[in-house]
C-alpha cells in the first residue's frame, strides 16, 4: 500500500521541468561591483547624469550596510564581488521592434516554458514585455496602449522616453537605503519593467512581464515601477521561470507602486525560478522589496502571489497605507519542497484615517522545506479607525519539513480593530484517505486538497494566471505528489 | 445468490495491538448485515480494514470479493471495484468544492471500469435526480466537502455519495449515529433505495431504530475482534432491551430467541 511518505518521495524526485539553458551568446561583464562598473552598466544605457549619481549614492549606502540575518533563513555566504553585474543577448544594440525580430532562439525558450509570447500576446490580449536576461526584447500591444495613454515599457526605455516621470517617483516608495538588496539594486540594477497609467485611465488589458534568468553567474537586478495617477486601475502580472543550473543565481528585485487618489492597482506573481535539486544544490537566491504606497485617498494596492521556485525566497510585498480609506491587500501562497527555504509576508502600515489591510497567507512545505510567514501590521496614532484581518495557515505534507509563523502587532490607535487567525495542518492522512475511499488517486488527492487549501489565493489571480499557479503547484507537488 | 464478500479468519493490528481476532463472515450480493456492539469492538477497524486504510495491519486471513483478493488492492481500486465506506466521521476537505469532489471520484471510478467520463452536464442531471430521490435540498453542492456540515449534513452527504457512486459494496458505519428522526428517514431511505440483488451492505449501528426502517437480513454481534452471535432481525431487539452483557457472561450459547436463523457464531 503507498502511503504519505511514498508520495512525499516520488514529489522529491520530480525534476524541474523548465531546467535548461539556453545558448544565446551574452554580453556580460567581468564579475565584481565597483563604482567603475556602476558607470559601465550607466553608460551602456546611455542614461542621464543624475540616475548615474543616484546609482553611485546607493553603492555608498550598500557599502555601509550589513546583509540582514533576522529572517528564518539558512544563507550560505554570499560573494558579492564573484558575480557579474550585467549581461545582455547580443541582440540587444538593435532591439527588434517587432516579435519577428525577435531572436527565435529565444521564442523557442518561451515556448519551451509553455509561453508562446505571439499566441499568448494575441489571443489572450495581453501586452507582454519580456525579460530576457538583464534586457528587454519584445513589447507587444504598445500602440494600443498609447491610444489609451497608457505607457507600458522597460525600464530602461522609460528612462531615455520619460525621464521626468522616473525621475518624479524612482526611490519614492523604497528609498536607497531601505534595506541592503534593495540599496544594491538601487546601484546595480539593469532593466525591468515601467508603467504609468495616467489619470482616470482603466488600463484596458492586462500588462504581463515574463522574466527569466539566463546567464550564468549573473545576478538579476530588476527594477519595476508602476505609477497609477488619480482614479486610473491596472492588473500587473509577473511571471517567472529559469533553467537548471549548479550556481546559485542572486536575485534582487525591487518593485515600487504608487496609488494616487481612487487609483487601484493589482499586482499578481507566480514566481517559479528553479529551487535548486533534490539536495538543495543550485537554486535561486530571490531577496525581493517589494512595496506599494497607497499615496492618495480611497486607493487600494492588492498583492497576489505564488511562489513556488528559488531556493531561497526573502520577500515582504508591503502596503504604505497613506491616503485616508485606503486598502491594501495581500494573498500569498508560498510552497517550499526538497530543500526550499521561505521568509515571506507582508507589511501593512496604517498611516490614513479607516484604512483596511487583509493578509490572507497559505504556507505549503514539504519535504524538508522550510516555510516561515513574517507579517508586520503597523497601525500609527493617526491611524484612526484602521482595520486589519490576518489569516495564515499552514500546510504539511510530509514528516520533515517546517512551518512557522511570526506576526507582528503594533497598535498605536486603540481605535484600531486587529484580527489575527492562524492555524497549521498536516496534510491529513484522512483526508487522503477519504478522497482514496471514493477512487481518487493519491497524487490527484493531494492536488485537490493542495489546491482547495489555496483557494481563496487563487480566487484572487486572473483567470489564465489562476489555471497557471495550479497547474504550477501540481508540478511543484507532483514533484511532491508522483 | 453468489457470496459477494468472505470473510475468512481475520485477525489485525493497529499501532501493534490486536483488534480483530478471527473474523469470520459471508455476505452474498443483496444482502443486508447489520453488525452491532459494543464500543471498542473493532465494527470501525473491519471497515477500515476493507476500504484499505493505511495502518491498519492485516496479520492473518484472507478477505475475498466478488472472487478477487480485497485485501491485495489499493484503497483507490477497491473503491473502484465498488467498495464504499460511509464514515463514521465524514472527513472535511476545505476549498473543495463538493460536487467537483464527486466527479472526479465518479469519472475515477468509470475510467478505471472502462467507462466513458461523465462531463459536468451529465454529471449535474445525475446529481440532481439522486438528489430529489434522497428529497436533500441542492445547498449542499455549492459547499466545499463536509466543510461546517453538522453532524446529520455530514451523515447525509455520505448517503448522497453513495448513491452517485452506486457501489457494490457499502459498509455504513454508525451512519446513523447523532441523526434526527428525518436525517434517520434520509440514510434508511438511501439504503433502501440502492438495495439491489447485485448489492451488498454492511450497516455498523448502536441502535435498533435504524433496523425498524432497514430491515437486515443478518443481525451480527461483533465483540473483542469476532463475530459472537448472528441472528435475524430480531437480534438487534434483543440487544437493545438487554445490552451485550449476557452474550460476555458466556450467554452465547443460551441465546434466547426465536428465531431459526439466530446461531452461536463458531
Ligand atoms: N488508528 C488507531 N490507532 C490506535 N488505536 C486504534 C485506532 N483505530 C482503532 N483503534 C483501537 O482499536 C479498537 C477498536 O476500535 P474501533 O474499530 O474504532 O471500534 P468500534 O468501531 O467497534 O467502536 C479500540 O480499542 C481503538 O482504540
Ligand atoms: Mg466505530
Amino acid at each position: 500500500m503507498s502511503g504519505e511518505t511514498s508520495t512525499i518521495d516520488k514529489m522529491v524526485e520530480q525534476k524541474y521541468q523548465h531546467g535548461f539553458v539556453t545558448d544565446i551568446e551574452s554580453e556580460t561583464l567581468p564579475p565584481g561591483l565597483s563604482p567603475d562598473v556602476i558607470r559601465a552598466i550607466s553608460a551602456r544605457k546611455n542614461e542621464p547624469e543624475w540616475l548615474l549619481e543616484w546609482r553611485l549614492k546607493a553603492y555608498e549606502h550598500w557599502l555601509e550596510m550589513e546583509q540582514p540575518d533576522w529572517a528564518h533563513l539558512n544563507i550560505d555566504p554570499i560573494d558579492f564581488q564573484a558575480i557579474s553585474y550585467f549581461s545582455a543577448p547580443k541582440s540587444d544594440k538593435d532591439r527588434p521592434q517587432s516579435l519577428d525580430e525577435v531572436d527565435p532562439k529565444l521564442l523557442e525558450t518561451y515556448d519551451k516554458l509553455g509561453v508562446p509570447l505571439h499566441e499568448r500576446a494575441r489571443l489572450a490580449g495581453v501586452a507582454v514585455d519580456a525579460v530576457f536576461d538583464s534586457v528587454s526584447v519584445g513589447t507587444t500591444f504598445k500602440a494600443e496602449l498609447r491610444k489609451a495613454g497608457v505607457i507600458f515599457c522597460s525600464f530602461s526605455e522609460a528612462v531615455q522616453d520619460h525621464p521626468e516621470l522616473v525621475q518624479k517617483y524612482l526611490g519614492s516608495v523604497v528609498p536607497q537605503r531601505d534595506n541592503f538588496f534593495a540599496a544594491l539594486n538601487c546601484a546595480v540594477f539593469t532593466d525591468g519593467s515601467f508603467v504609468f497609467i495616467p489619470k482616470g485611465v482603466r488600463c484596458p488589458m492586462e500588462l504581463s512581464t515574463y522574466f527569466r534568468i539566463n546567464a550564468a553567474e549573473t545576478g538579476q537586478f530588476e527594477r519595476t515601477l508602476i505609477v497609477a495617477e488619480e482614479g486610473s486601475h491596472v492588473s500587473y502580472l509577473e511571471g517567472c521561470t529559469a533553467p537548471m543550473r549548479d550556481e546559485n543565481q542572486l536575485h534582487a528585485a525591487v518593485v515600487e507602486l504608487v496609488a494616487l487618489e481612487d487609483a487601484d492597482i493589482k499586482y499578481s506573481t507566480v514566481q517559479n525560478w528553479y529551487p535548486g535539486d533534490e539536495n538543495g544544490v543550485g537554486g535561486i537566491y530571490n531577496f525581493v522589496t517589494k512595496r506599494g504606497d497607497c499615496r492618495g485617498a480611497r486607493s487600494r494596492v492588492s498583492w497576489t502571489q505564488v511562489e513556488t521556485g528559488s531556493s531561497i525566497t526573502w520577500k515582504y510585498p508591503s502596503c504604505i497605507l497613506r491616503g485616508d480609506d485606503s486598502v491594501g491587500e495581500f494573498y500569498s501562497v508560498a510552497l517550499t519542497n526538497n530543500c526550499q527555504q521561505a521568509d515571506t509576508g507582508t507589511k501593512m502600515i496604517h498611516i490614513g484615517r479607516n484604512t483596511r489591510s487583509k493578509i490572507i497567507s497559505k504556507g505549503i512545505s514539504a519535504g524538508r522545506g522550510q516555510n516561515a510567514y513574517r507579517g508586520l501590521v503597523r497601525v500609527t496614532p493617526r491611524a484612526e479607525n484602521a482595520r486589519n484581518y490576518t489569516q495564515c495557515d499552514s500546510m504539511l505534507i510530509g514528516k520533515n519539513c517546517g512551518a512557522h509563523t511570526f506576526p507582528y502587532i503594533e497598535v498605536r490607535n486603540p481605535s484600531a480593530k486587529v484580527e489575527h487567525e492562524a492555524t497549521t495542518s498536516r496534510i491529513g492522512e484522512d483526508q487522503l484517505f477519504y478522497c482514496l475511499q471514493r477512487g481518487i488517486s493519491e497524487e490527484d488527492a493531494v492536488s485537490m486538497i493542495v489546491d482547495g487549501f489555496c483557494k481563496q489565493v487563487f480566487k484572487e489571480l486572473p483567470m489564465e494566471f489562476a489555471v497557471e499557479a495550479k497547474a504550477l503547484l501540481e508540478v511543484s507537488l507532483e514533484g511532491a505528489v508522483g | 445468490m453468489s457470496t459477494m464478500l468472505k470473510i475468512t479468519d481475520l485477525h489485525a493490528t493497529v499501532a501493534g495491538k490486536e483488534i480483530l481476532k478471527g473474523l469470520n463472515l459471508e455476505l452474498e450480493a443483496g444482502e443486508i448485515h447489520a453488525i452491532m456492539g459494543p464500543n471498542g469492538a473493532g465494527k470501525s477497524t473491519l471497515g477500515n480494514i476493507l476500504a484499505g486504510r493505511e495502518g491498519y495491519e492485516v496479520t492473518q486471513g484472507e478477505v475475498m470479493f466478488n472472487g478477487k483478493n480485497l485485501l491485495e488492492l489499493e484503497p483507490e481500486e477497491r473503491a473502484c471495484e465498488g467498495v464504499f465506506l460511509a464514515f463514521q466521521y465524514p472527513v472535511e476537505i476545505p476549498g473543495v468544492n463538493n460536487t467537483y469532489f464527486l466527479r472526479a471520484a465518479l469519472n475515477a471510478q468509470r475510467k478505471y471500469r472502462g467507462e466513458e467520463e461523465l462531463d459536468s452536464v451529465g454529471f449535474l442531471r445525475l446529481v440532481r435526480e439522486k438528489l430529489e430521490i434522497l428529497h436533500i435540498g441542492d445547498g449542499l453542492l455549492h459547499r466545499a466537502v463536509n466543510e461546517g456540515f453538522s453532524g446529520g449534513e455530514k451523515k447525509r452527504n455520505e448517503i448522497f455519495q453513495m448513491a452517485v457512486l452506486e457501489p457494490t459494496l457499502a459498509i455504513l458505519d454508525e451512519t446513523d449515529s447523532g441523526l434526527d428522526i428525518d436525517a434517520l428517514k434520509t440514510v434508511a431511505e438511501g439504503v433502501n433505495r440502492l438495495r439491489s440483488k447485485d448489492r451488498g451492505m454492511i450497516v455498523v449501528t448502536h441502535y435498533q431504530r435504524l433496523l425498524d426502517y432497514i430491515v437486515p437480513d443478518k443481525v451480527h454481534v461483533l465483540a473483542d475482534g469476532k463475530l459472537v452471535a448472528t441472528g435475524g432481525a430480531d437480534l438487534a431487539l434483543k440487544l437493545e432491551e438487554q445490552g451485550y452483557a449476557w452474550l460476555e457472561d458466556g450467554g452465547i450459547a443460551t441465546l434466547d430467541t426465536d428465531s431459526p436463523a439466530t446461531t452461536a457464531n463458531p
